[in-house]
């Protein structure tokens, strides 16, 4: 198998549209460091409102470690799109060529021809993650330099001292490996069914969009779903950076404030992974091979 | 009779007198006081309790020179502080030449004797409507202030002394304000989840903010420049 799942991978890097994912990343976390490089002061009062009439906050408030918080924000919600791009061509894209009748008749299973697809897809996926951990906090490190980090939330703000700051990249980081991993794993359960790659893309990017509005929209009718959606889990990288206070209301360093949470959706999204790789296993070998 | 009113009324204008030439004198004692000190720079622990901000224990350096001049430099880290408010001290505000003093009686401050004094700039242009000290008689102390300006709302400070009680600088300062209301929409913080107990958002919503102040390695009377300021 592992022959065969370095055969996948290396087939994933020989294609020039891997490619396009990390580009696209660098492009648009080069535009947002640009646009905050020269316009930061702007917008840091600009998220901060009202908070600045009562309050004289100082600091370099737009350092590296706020930068890569954002990017974060505004990339992990699109990202998906991306990968959707390769994991949901790993079957979908053999059939269309006609080479997936050759492969399934050669003596492998076909468990390990999924396996080794969505490990190959899965390492494709962590990699486009590093590329963007490498850009958006290393190199706004680099342009923006350190300091605590000031974040607003819902209904209150946080700061976290710098030296508090690292390990929860870290965890958010890996748990952010987590959530791309379920939608790789949805992307690739979606090519089974398809003799192109353009329905899965498609469908797997329609589904993602759909129900990250129903993880968005505080109705109560899809209150009673959210729990369930795989997206309404992927946004709990941002527990890593929320704390816990003591009695005096003083932030205690190295606590995270619900941990439970994070715990909850990594069982959900362990859940989704597994029943969708299994389900793909399971479609494969009760698949006829007509193409 | 008319003699006995005349003498009721000429006592009780006497007695006014006399009682503000009291607090005159209450007040130009502290102010001597505290005139010892020329300039000093000191380190503090900020401990920042706003019900809305979780925020850790910050460190920050503090210098000041007579008579108004006084500068807060974060040594670590980002510092949050009311705007405006810890600006102004007791130099500033004893020092200002034209000023009303009012005798408003006395009270106890944390276990002291204190008698309240209202001080009422009288230049149009001051940012202080009116100061509130309340002066501990016997040690010539400021144990607390309220204080309400032009710009920045009001703000009360409670002080605490321990070994530089005699030049009147605190160990400790409690510095507590009021916070405007505040709610960031959506948009800005592209926080999808808002699931919050009614509790914990009525928590968060405390609208009187405090920031504690402990000062350590008080350097005093050994000049600072003025770039500093």
């Amino acid at each position: 198998m592992y022959t065969l799942f370095k055969i996948e991978l290396y087939k994933i890097f020989k294609r020039p549209r891997t490619y396009i994912a990390f580009i696209a990343i660098t492009a648009l976390i080069g535009i947002i460091q640009l646009g905050l490089k020269v316009d930061g002061k702007e917008y840091i009062s600009f998220v901060l409102g009202d908070l600045s009439n009562t309050l004289q906050i100082n600091g370099n408030l737009c350092n590296g470690y706020f930068v890569c918080y954002c990017i974060l924000q505004l990339l992990l919600i699109h990202v998906p799109l991306l990968i959707a791009l390769i994991a949901a061509d790993m079957i979908s894209g053999e059939a269309n060529m006609g080479t997936l009748r050759l492969l399934l008749s050669k003596p492998i299973s076909r468990t390990e021809v999924v396996l080794a697809k969505f490990f190959a897809a899965s390492v494709y996926t962590i990699l486009l993650l590093v590329w963007l951990a490498f850009l958006a906090l290393f190199i706004s490190i680099f342009i923006f330099g350190t300091d605590d980090i000031f974040l607003i939330k819902n209904n209150y703000a946080v700061q976290i001292a710098a030296n508090d700051i690292m390990w929860r990249y870290a965890g958010a980081f890996v748990f952010a490996a987590l959530a791309m991993l379920t939608v790789t794993a949805l992307a690739f359960f979606l090519s089974v069914f398809s003799e192109n790659s353009i329905g899965p893309i498609v469908t797997t990017i329609s589904i993602i969009i759909f129900f990250t509005i129903f993880s968005t929209m505080s109705i109560p009718l899809f209150n009673k779903i959210k729990p369930f959606l795989f997206t309404t889990h992927m946004v709990a990288w941002k527990e890593f950076f929320d704390l816990k206070v003591d009695v005096n209301n003083i932030s205690i360093t190295g606590s995270i404030y619900r941990p439970d949470k994070i715990i909850n959706s990594v069982v959900v999204l362990l859940i989704h992974i597994i029943t969708l790789v299994s389900l793909s296993i399971y479609a494969l070998k009760k698949k006829d091979i007509l193409s | 009779m008319k003699k006995k009113v005349v003498l009721i009324i000429t006592l009780c204008l006497f007695s006014i007198f006399i009682q503000a030439q009291n607090v005159d004198a209450l007040v130009e004692k502290v102010k001597q006081k505290m005139n010892q000190v020329n300039d000093y720079s000191v380190d503090a622990k900020m401990k920042t309790n706003v019900a809305f901000i979780k925020a850790p224990i910050g460190k920050v350096k503090i210098y000041f020179k007579k008579p108004d001049q006084l500068k807060l430099f974060r040594e670590k880290g980002i510092s949050i502080l009311p705007k405006g408010g810890v600006s102004v001290n007791f130099f500033s505000v004893l020092n200002t030449k034209n000023i009303s003093i009012i005798d408003a009686g006395t009270t106890v401050v944390n276990g002291s004797n204190t008698r309240i004094v209202k001080l009422l700039p009288l230049t149009e242009n001051s940012d202080i409507i009116i100061s509130t000290l309340y002066i501990d008689e016997k040690e010539l102390l400021i144990r607390k202030s309220s204080t309400t300006t032009r710009e920045n709302g009001s703000f009360e400070m409670e002080m605490f002394y321990g070994d530089l009680i005699n030049l009147g600088l605190p160990n400790k300062m409690i510095f507590s304000f009021n916070v405007k209301d505040y709610k960031m929409p959506k948009g800005v913080t592209l926080d999808i989840d808002d699931d919050l107990s009614k509790e914990e958002k009525k928590k968060f919503q405390n609208k009187k903010g405090k920031i504690e102040f402990t000062y350590s390695n008080y350097i005093i009377n050994k000049g600072i420049p003025d770039n500093i300021f």
